[in-house]
């Protein structure tokens, strides 16, 4: 199954969606509180939600999901990362709701130039606002909490630091390697919301800029410092949209798939 | 707070009493066991649409307001079933001790010409 | 108006009667009038005198079907990462979130008698308080989720629907929303297992043996017989409970064998056949041994269950104090910790 470049974007974004409400799922029956229980599993099921519409643009949702190859998957590396502790699954929230709330406000502002993805973006928009609040909570609890939880979540915020400047590449095109997505490669150029030919159309620096001024306030806010290491690194400048995974993913995936795959063709 | 339930019945109990301790409330005293991590307690109202008035759904532990509301919002609503949500810290709900049941409602009980049903209208008259 | 009269209470949470003791009516006028709300099925508010068997053993049942819903995540959380479809996934995972959600119900419930959820928790986590022994079955297969839906779930239902006119009313106002969420955790896991009994001769064969290995363990579910059961007769007598457990079991079973056919599943039970003269179907004798087995902690899974449990509790530790100490140093409202203290 191979993905067009109008509908590589959608891929992206669905199996972001897909992988992280896994990660999310992973939390049942052992949240911090029981009230967290409730929590993370609304955020879950939001994203599987958006995985579900956003996969069945595409193809068939159930073998996008559980037939493909760790290659074929297009989510960033930031959401496949483990959950660690609490305060770094609340890192990655963070980045990566700040990240989508964001993408989303931008594409449900473009209406129609979003194409297939306008109803997806107006309802998924008011989700990830929710979420973005969760991850913001938690990091100012965590972070001007006690010694012990401001440590874990400075660590958190500082591991996962690596993999937020993938967010940031254009999407679009995304099979090809990492030099043919080159940002201004793709026609349509740099506007802001919507689907193009080449991929969506959004002002990917904006973007970033807009990111970076949200997660520094509220590392700030928390009393955290704003991690100073790079952004970007050979293996994590985009490459989990180029299909390029680490370690971890793999056994995400082996043991989400394994039992759709012990049994071709059955239905559930 | 350890020991049987019939011992942490009896300390509970004996935080109601009327007393010194009873314009803190129960809830207070329940803090003197607690560890660090204990979050306080706090009464949810759910408007389930508009034009009704908030309803008490249930209670949860928040370890403040805002994540109070946040977790009535995920607990108590989940399938939609609000449009407005208040917390209100339990310990700060006065409500009229059961002893007083009698004293507080009763006297309101033998004034039937309150009731619209207590008068009696000739057949035919309308619009009243 | 004296200032007793009106105390400050923290309201529904908890609520408290006043001790008997010098002063308050003597026992016997308070318990006369505590006997006549019952007999009325008027419900019993949690500011209302009560006897103290009354109250512990409502706290008892109430943490200890709380602690059943938490626990009980654990056996279904197993297959949230392998469901093998994203619908299939998504009604998993929207199931278990409904677990924790009637857990925190009924903690609330019985915290309205004065007992905090810490305190439960602290009780199930060292052993002396219990959750229903059910969970201490493993999930082998992905069926294992559709048999706890239609049967667990179905022999929980049967005991809950009573439990929504129970004479004590926080009880009985959590059962009813809580019975209104668990009709879709029964119609889900039959679903399942009508798509695999309909589906493949592996999926078909995985489903028998997931109903092979509940069968038995759901009937006791209800608990032992009536002439074994020690709290029966007096939660009758006071409203907490309905009805008897062999006639629930009996409801039970009648209300299985119609549906099973329907599965195209049979139950692992040879003796199972429809007694016209009683119009019920007959059963085979239970396995109480094993029941008290599994209750006394020797189960397939008690050590991992509460195990599990235990760890998560303790991991969260530092979240609960973090969050805790920011409400301090921020919200302006103190936690009432630091107001004792």
């Amino acid at each position: 199954m191979t993905a067009t470049a109008e509908t590589a974007p959608v891929l992206a974004l669905g199996d972001d969606a897909l992988v992280l409400s896994h990660r999310l799922g992973e939390w049942a029956g052992h949240a911090p509180v029981l009230e967290e229980e409730v929590a993370l599993a609304n955020i879950a099921l939001d994203l599987l939600g958006q995985a579900r519409v956003l996969l069945s643009l595409v193809g068939d949702e159930d073998e996008l999901a559980y037939l493909r190859e760790e290659r074929a998957f297009r989510n960033c590396q930031l959401v496949e990362q483990p959950n660690g502790d609490f305060a770094h699954t609340i890192a990655r929230q963070l980045y990566f709701s700040t990240y989508q709330h964001l993408l989303y406000a931008r594409l449900a502002a473009a209406g129609d130039g979003s194409g297939p993805l306008a109803a997806l973006a107006a309802k998924a928009v008011k989700e990830v606002a929710y979420h973005q609040d969760h991850a913001r909570q938690w990091t100012l609890r965590l972070g001007d909490g006690t010694d012990e939880s401001h440590r874990r979540m400075q660590r958190g915020c500082e591991s996962l630091w690596r993999f937020t400047g993938e967010l940031f590449q254009p999407l679009g095109g995304a099979q090809g390697p990492a030099e043919d997505v080159r940002p201004g490669s793709r026609p349509g150029g740099v506007g802001d919301g919507g689907l193009g030919d080449g991929g969506l159309v959004v002002d990917w620096a904006a973007l970033e800029a807009d990111w970076l001024s949200s997660v520094t306030a509220v590392l700030e806010e928390a009393t955290l410092s704003v991690p100073d290491g790079p952004r970007r690194g050979a293996w994590s400048a985009g490459a989990g949209r180029q299909g390029v995974h680490t370690e971890a993913f793999g056994r995400m995936l082996a043991e989400m798939q394994h039992l759709h795959r012990s049994h071709p063709g059955a239905s559930w | 707070m350890t020991g049987t339930p019939e011992q942490g019945h009896q300390e509970a109990a004996g935080a109601a009493a009327p007393g010194p301790g009873a314009g803190a409330g129960p809830g207070a005293e329940a803090g003197s066991g607690r560890t660090a991590g204990e979050w306080p307690l706090w009464e949810v109202f759910v408007r389930a649409r508009r034009g009704l008035s908030h309803t008490h759904a249930g209670s949860l532990h928040a370890p403040d307001a805002e994540l109070a509301l946040r977790n009535a919002r995920d607990l108590y609503t989940r399938r939609g079933e609000g449009v407005s949500i208040w917390v209100v810290p339990s310990a700060a709900v006065t409500a009229s001790s059961p002893d007083e049941k009698d004293p507080f409602f009763e006297p309101s009980a033998d004034k039937p010409y309150r009731h619209p049903t207590f008068y009696e209208i000739p057949e035919g008259v309308r619009h009243l | 108006m004296s200032t007793a009269s009106v105390q400050r209470t923290s309201g529904a949470g908890q609520d408290q009667a006043p001790r008997p003791g010098s002063g308050a009516p003597d026992t016997a006028a308070l318990e006369a009038v505590f006997d006549a709300a019952v007999a009325a099925d008027e419900r019993i508010e949690p500011r209302d005198w009560m006897p103290d068997a009354y109250r512990r053993t409502l706290v008892r049942q109430m943490a200890q079907h709380a602690h059943s819903e938490i626990i009980g995540m654990q056996p279904e959380a197993n297959w949230i990462t392998r469901a093998p479809s994203l619908r299939r996934k998504a009604i998993l995972m929207a199931k278990v979130q409904d677990e924790a959600g009637h857990g925190l119900y009924l903690y609330s419930a019985a915290e309205t008698l004065g007992t905090g959820r810490d305190e439960l928790l602290d009780k199930l986590h060292s052993g002396r308080q219990k959750y229903s022994s059910i969970f201490n079955y493993p999930t082998l297969t992905w069926a294992d989720v559709g048999a706890i839906g239609w049967l667990v779930d179905g022999a929980a239902i049967t005991n809950q629907v009573p439990l929504c006119r129970c004479s004590y009313g926080p009880y009985a106002r959590a059962m009813i929303r809580i019975c209104k969420e668990e009709s879709f955790h029964q119609r889900q896991g039959y679903e399942l297992l009508l798509a695999l009994s309909r589906g493949t001769e592996a999926q078909h064969a995985m489903a028998q043996d997931a109903v092979n290995r509940w069968w038995w363990p759901s009937l006791m579910m209800f608990g032992p017989p009536d002439d074994e059961s020690a709290h029966s007769a007096q939660s009758m007598a006071w409203k907490i409970k309905r009805h008897s457990n062999d006639e629930l079991r009996q409801r039970f079973v009648d209300i299985c064998v119609p549906q099973a056919e329907s599965l195209g599943l049979t139950l692992p039970d040879p003796e199972l056949t429809w007694n016209e003269e009683r119009g019920h179907y007959d059963f085979g004798p239970i396995d109480w041994a094993e029941f008290r087995q599994v209750l006394a902690g020797q189960g397939p899974c008690n050590d991992q269950r509460i195990t599990q449990r235990r760890r998560a509790h303790e991991e969260g530790s530092w979240v609960r104090e973090a969050a805790a100490a920011h409400a301090r140093k921020h919200s302006g409202v103190r936690t009432e910790g630091e107001a004792a203290a």
